[in-house]
């Protein structure tokens, strides 16, 4: 059959932007317009700035350090003075938990992080790849999950002290950054990888592949955002767990050194006087809680606003 | 939907019930009026052989369950046991113990002079390897064979019939007395061990022993004793069974002392201790030892022994005791604590007195003589403690006191995890070091013989010959007085040249109810319940 | 599948040769040695004690004899516990971290999901809310907080359980309790956020516009699809709790086998090191080859062996 030459218009660039109702956003851009939408997401974002900011400049306003000590003032409760009370050695307790606020944030944060990105993608890759590739992939991880933590731990700090003897061994909060780094990302290559081996073989990601779409287009755009709900639960979960993590850490001698301390650290200081000092362990354990929780609801937030079959 | 949860719901509560509902015979409570005694002994122990076993928790179980030709009083001065008499010779270098007449082991097998010979070559044999041997080099002959050098025939302990054993010593030892009471100095059952030498002790069935008390059961964290009626002191036992739990968690042995499921503890957590002495049920045990830190004296700045000495006196020593510690240990102005009577029986500590004392002007002004005044110029340093949050809390407090009292500013904390804080001890490769010592035995010398020029303890790498010399004279001699001036004259120079820098006396602080008397409490460790009773 | 299934056991055993030949090395590497004590022992003495484990023998030798008697199922003495074996300490203290774990593991899994469940099916609302701030709170509360808590409000407020030690049912509840914590509120998440997944899918849609019954959807579709991560999860879960918590044993005097997976370290008890590591490591890579299996049976569509090999 023949068509007339005259049926064919040439379109100019004019007249595809015309055509085109809504405008091109991409998928960021249209997560942060959804979360933008959820109030109690946004109310933990903005919660989790202020701590930020209190963490960063809240020390300068205070009239003590985190290491004065005053044996006369020891172990008292809150007062208008020291509104978290003081410690054992008579340091301001509230003062101690905005510098515990600068390790512990950092950890969390850059243990999510490397969480979310090692761990998607080794998890990604090995579960779309399959097979043998998966087989080596995941037997790394088991060898990885099986060697003892605490080896690890203890070689670290004794190359740390190798290499910068100055810090002690401690090197400040690199080592524990490695630390977690090491371990912290196989649970989420795991839960990834067992997501993808699934979805890899429902009928969107079948569809993409039969018209060509490149397999790293396929993995990336198509199949983990489709398991992003775990993802999201996972990468939330090791926020407390590298906290406590640091704690433990920084209790065998890696990480920060005394006085200086994480609210992981106080808190578990304040375990042995309990009975005693209850404040001791509320205040930086409700401040770990609380943290959570907005990072919990900001998670949630993310996970609807992240999820592909929301987007209108 | 509902029916899911609903179904869920009864899973639960079924199996609470299931758990809580058949609640059987916990063990602890017995019928009738039967004496029984719970300690919480702290642990797990390491080796239930005698001879193998290095730990305090372990003193305390052997205690009970087995006795050797002594036994240590109260004071900690040996009294006679399973010997009867002792005879002396003039040079002090031949000791023949007489045994009680019909001793029995546990079994009821006789138990003769021939079996404190074969247990003490079988501590020394090379083959078994046993950390504490060196407890029983004092006898001629022991070191060499425990060393492969020498022969079994030649370690000089005889049993000479039935109930005499002699004992010929490298030199004169005026404490040999208290030493036999050691646990490496006890007997033990050879057929037992003939039978299974590696397991033999690792179960209460194969266990024999020779105590106050028998082990009749151990598991899961638990030991049970009962009187051992063939004692031959059995009438002076009272209790009619004791249970020992393992609860290492300091926190959770305290809760199970307040809700009364164990009479005694093992410690207490330091920063109870005040609301604890309210209940009047801490009780604060002496305890032989110093906790000090250490300089390595090799490398600047600390190889300045003014420098040492302006640290060491710029400590607010009854700060730490009474506010950081808090447990009833005395501030340290010395080295050897108190606790050890001389020959007099004045306290060794007492007669020696102080060295220095708190004098923060003092300090400032040595420091100045070193070449910092008011800590400027101080290059910095390090302090070194094995993981603990009361090490921490003490290297915190004396940072700060240093700061303050000096001016030092850049004094960094490290701490390490403990088999890596002894290799850095070792290797010398730390500048200031937290370090503790407990007595061995009660003489001044278990606390002066590890400054030696390259001992093994000597972190510090202290060396000085006037000191060692002294040392050797020490153990030569067997005039007792002349012994313990030379004593004052070591602890003297140590104090003079401070490479350690004392910071309190140990104690023992511990809860106790009130009920439990007669137990005897042994200041070089380990706590003895022979005599012990309830009150009711 | 059988030739998968021999090269997914071939590949096993050499990770776990992999792993006891790092733990080997590391172990050697670090400071300290078994007989290390801060009163230092003669070396005379020191000498015996390294003759009589064979530790004064060169590295490699005392390697392939451990390899050796491993494969004969001999972990070798405990240099700390004297007189005791690391097979006699794994087969004393494992039954009752076994006990421990499974029970922990039960109380994880049913209320875990269970609650996810619900608060899946319920987003948005009440339900939803209640669990998932006290998952927050699960996930945020660690075990050594919620174990002491415990003891304080059940043993000393209370009275109603022993606060520590081992033997009874009763001395269950607590570290039972304290351990499940964190894993009920993880997998009540990671529930509700898959269940969430699959029934905002569109086959979802379609199968309710069908007019199958909700329920029924609910089973065939959305738990069975959402269980996928719980049990991807559970596998080191369970490898990890069967072995015991040290610091869940330490609160509660639990005579389990965590302890010693922390302490043998610290007392570089070499023997026990490595037996403990070995033991973990064939827990471990056994479970996730059942997960890997059990994958296949929940949703036959998973190929593990590639498809087109």
């Amino acid at each position: 059959m023949q068509y007339p030459k005259e049926l064919f218009v040439r379109l100019t660039e004019k007249d595809v932007q015309a055509e085109i109702i809504r405008p091109s956003i991409t998928y960021w851009q249209d997560a942060w317009r959804r979360l933008k939408k959820n109030p109690v997401a946004m109310i933990s974002l903005i919660f989790i700035v202020f701590l930020l900011l209190v963490a960063l400049f809240g020390p300068y306003f205070s009239p003590y350090s985190y290491s004065d000590q005053d044996f006369d003032r020891q172990n008292q409760g809150p007062s208008i003075e020291h509104p978290f009370g003081t410690d054992s050695l008579g340091r301001d307790q509230l003062v101690r938990v905005m510098y515990g606020a600068r390790i512990s944030l950092s950890v969390g944060f850059v243990a999510s992080l490397t969480t979310f990105i090692i761990g998607v993608i080794y998890g990604g890759i090995s579960g779309y790849a399959g097979g043998r590739v998966d087989n080596i992939m995941m037997r790394i991880v088991d060898i990885l999950y099986s060697i003892p933590f605490l080896l690890w731990v203890i070689m670290l700090m004794v190359l740390f002290r190798e290499i910068f003897p100055a810090t002690g061994g401690g090197a400040g909060l690199y080592s524990i950054f490695i630390a977690l780094g090491l371990v912290f990302w196989l649970p989420m290559a795991r839960i990834v990888r067992g997501q993808i081996l699934s979805l890899k073989e429902q009928e969107f990601a079948l569809a993409a592949q039969t018209i060509g779409a490149p397999k790293w287009k396929i993995l990336f755009r198509h199949l983990i955002p489709n398991a992003m709900g775990p993802i999201i639960v996972t990468a939330t979960l090791s926020i407390p767990e590298a906290i406590f993590s640091e704690a433990f850490l920084s209790f065998i001698g890696l990480g920060v050194s005394a006085p200086m301390a994480s609210w992981g650290m106080l808190a578990s200081d304040a375990l042995s006087s309990l009975r005693s000092f209850p404040h001791l362990l509320m205040f930086p354990a409700l401040a770990i809680s609380v943290t959570l929780l907005a990072f919990n609801f900001l998670g949630d937030g993310l996970q609807d606003a992240l999820d592909p079959r929301m987007r209108k | 939907m509902r029916k899911f949860t609903f179904t869920v719901l009864i899973l639960l509560i079924g199996m609470t019930l299931l758990i809580g509902g058949c609640s059987g015979d916990d063990g602890t409570t017995d019928g009738g009026d039967a004496m029984v005694f719970r300690y919480n002994v702290g642990t797990e122990p390491e080796t239930m052989d005698p001879h193998l076993s290095t730990g305090i928790p372990e003193a305390t179980i052997m205690l009970q369950i087995y006795e050797g030709l002594t036994r240590l009083n109260e004071d900690g001065l040996p009294e006679m046991a399973l010997a009867e008499s002792v005879d002396v010779s003039d040079d002090s270098m031949v000791y023949t113990f007489h045994l009680r007449d019909g001793l029995v082991w546990s079994n009821g097998e006789s138990l003769t002079a021939e079996d404190f010979e074969k247990s003490w070559k079988r501590a020394l044999s090379p083959e078994l390897a046993a950390d504490y041997a060196y407890m029983l080099w004092y006898i001629k002959g022991a070191e060499a064979y425990n060393s492969g050098e020498g022969s079994v025939d030649d370690v000089m302990v005889k049993a000479l019939d039935e109930k005499t054993l002699e004992v010929t010593l490298e030199a004169p030892t005026s404490f040999f007395e208290s030493l036999v009471a050691f646990k490496t100095y006890y007997p033990l059952y050879q057929p037992a061990i003939e039978a299974d030498p590696e397991g033999w002790h690792t179960s209460a069935d194969t266990i024999v022993g020779n105590g106050p008390f028998k082990l009749v059961s151990w598991e899961q964290g638990k030991m049970e004793f009962v009187p051992n009626d063939n004692y031959y002191d059995a009438e002076a036992v009272v209790l009619d069974r004791m249970v020992f739990s393992m609860v290492e968690n300091e926190s959770t042995e305290l809760t199970m002392f307040e809700t009364g499921e164990i009479d005694m503890t093992h410690t207490v957590p330091g920063q109870e201790i005040p609301r604890l002495e309210e209940t009047g049920e801490l009780h604060i045990l002496p305890y032989l030892g110093t906790y000090y830190y250490i300089f390595q004296i090799e490398e600047s700045p600390m190889d300045d022994v003014n420098v040492r000495k302006a640290l060491t006196l710029a400590i607010d020593r009854e700060a730490i005791v009474n506010n950081v510690t808090q447990g009833g240990q005395l501030p340290a102005y010395a080295y050897v604590p108190y606790g050890i009577p001389e020959p007099d029986g004045v306290d060794f500590r007492e007669k020696g007195g102080d060295f220095f004392s708190y004098d923060i002007e003092e300090a400032q002004s040595l420091l100045a003589e070193a070449g910092y005044p008011g800590g400027e110029g101080f290059p910095s340093v390090e302090i070194l403690y094995n993981t603990s949050e009361m090490h921490k809390m003490i290297a915190e407090a004396i940072q700060e006191m240093w700061k303050q009292n000096l001016g030092i500013e850049n004094v960094t904390l490290t701490n390490q995890e403990w088999g890596v804080y002894l290799d850095t001890r070792d290797e010398g490769a730390f500048q200031i070091a937290r370090a503790g010592w407990i007595g061995d035995y009660l003489d001044p010398y278990t606390f002066l013989d590890m400054w030696m020029t390259g001992s093994g303890n000597n972190n510090s790498r202290f060396s000085n010959e006037e000191y060692d010399s002294l040392l050797k004279d020490v153990r030569m001699t067997d005039d007792e007085v002349a012994r313990m001036e030379m004593m004052h004259r070591l602890e003297e120079i140590l104090m003079e040249e401070m490479p350690v820098c004392p910071i309190y006396y140990y104690t023992d602080p511990i809860m106790i109810k009130d009920h439990v008397k007669g137990y005897v409490n042994i200041a070089t460790g380990g706590k003895d319940f022979k005599a012990a009773y309830i009150e009711q | 599948m059988l030739g998968y299934l021999i090269r997914r056991l071939l590949s096993a055993i050499f990770a776990i040769w992999v792993v006891i030949t790092v733990t080997f090395i590391f172990m050697h590497l670090i400071p300290g040695g078994p007989f290390q004590t801060e009163k230092a022992i003669p070396e005379a003495i020191k000498e015996n004690i390294e003759a009589r484990y064979k530790l004064d023998q060169p590295l490699h030798i005392q390697y392939l004899d451990y390899l050796g008697n491993v494969v004969r199922g001999d972990l070798g003495p405990s240099y700390k516990y004297r007189g005791q074996t690391v097979n006699d300490i794994i087969s004393e203290r494992f039954p009752v971290s076994l006990q421990l774990g499974l029970l922990t593991f039960v109380i994880a899994i049913v209320l875990g999901m269970g609650a996810g469940i619900v608060a899946a099916l319920y987003q948005g609302r009440m339900p939803d809310y209640i669990t998932m701030f006290f998952s927050t709170v699960g996930i945020s509360v660690p075990s050594f907080i919620l174990g002491t808590l415990l003891m304080y409000v059940f043993a000393f407020r209370l009275g109603l359980l022993p606060a520590a030690m081992w033997g009874t049912p009763q001395h269950v509840i607590m570290p039972a309790v304290a351990l499940a914590g964190l894993p009920t509120a993880f997998i009540a998440r990671l529930t509700r956020s898959s269940m969430l997944d699959v029934l905002n899918q569109d086959y979802m849609r379609t199968a309710l516009a069908k007019g199958l019954s909700r329920l029924r959807i609910i089973w065939v579709h959305a738990v069975k699809n959402a269980i996928i991560p719980v049990i991807t999860y559970s596998g080191p879960l369970l490898a990890a709790i069967l072995t015991g918590s040290f610091i869940v044993e330490n609160i509660f005097a639990v005579p389990g086998l965590g302890k010693h997976f922390v302490t043998s370290i610290y007392n570089r008890d070499y023997t026990v090191i490595l037996g403990l590591t070995i033991f973990y490591s064939i827990l471990l890579i056994g479970l996730n080859m059942f997960v890997d299996f059990a994958y296949t049976l929940i949703d036959p569509r998973i190929k593990l062996t590639g498809g087109k090999e």
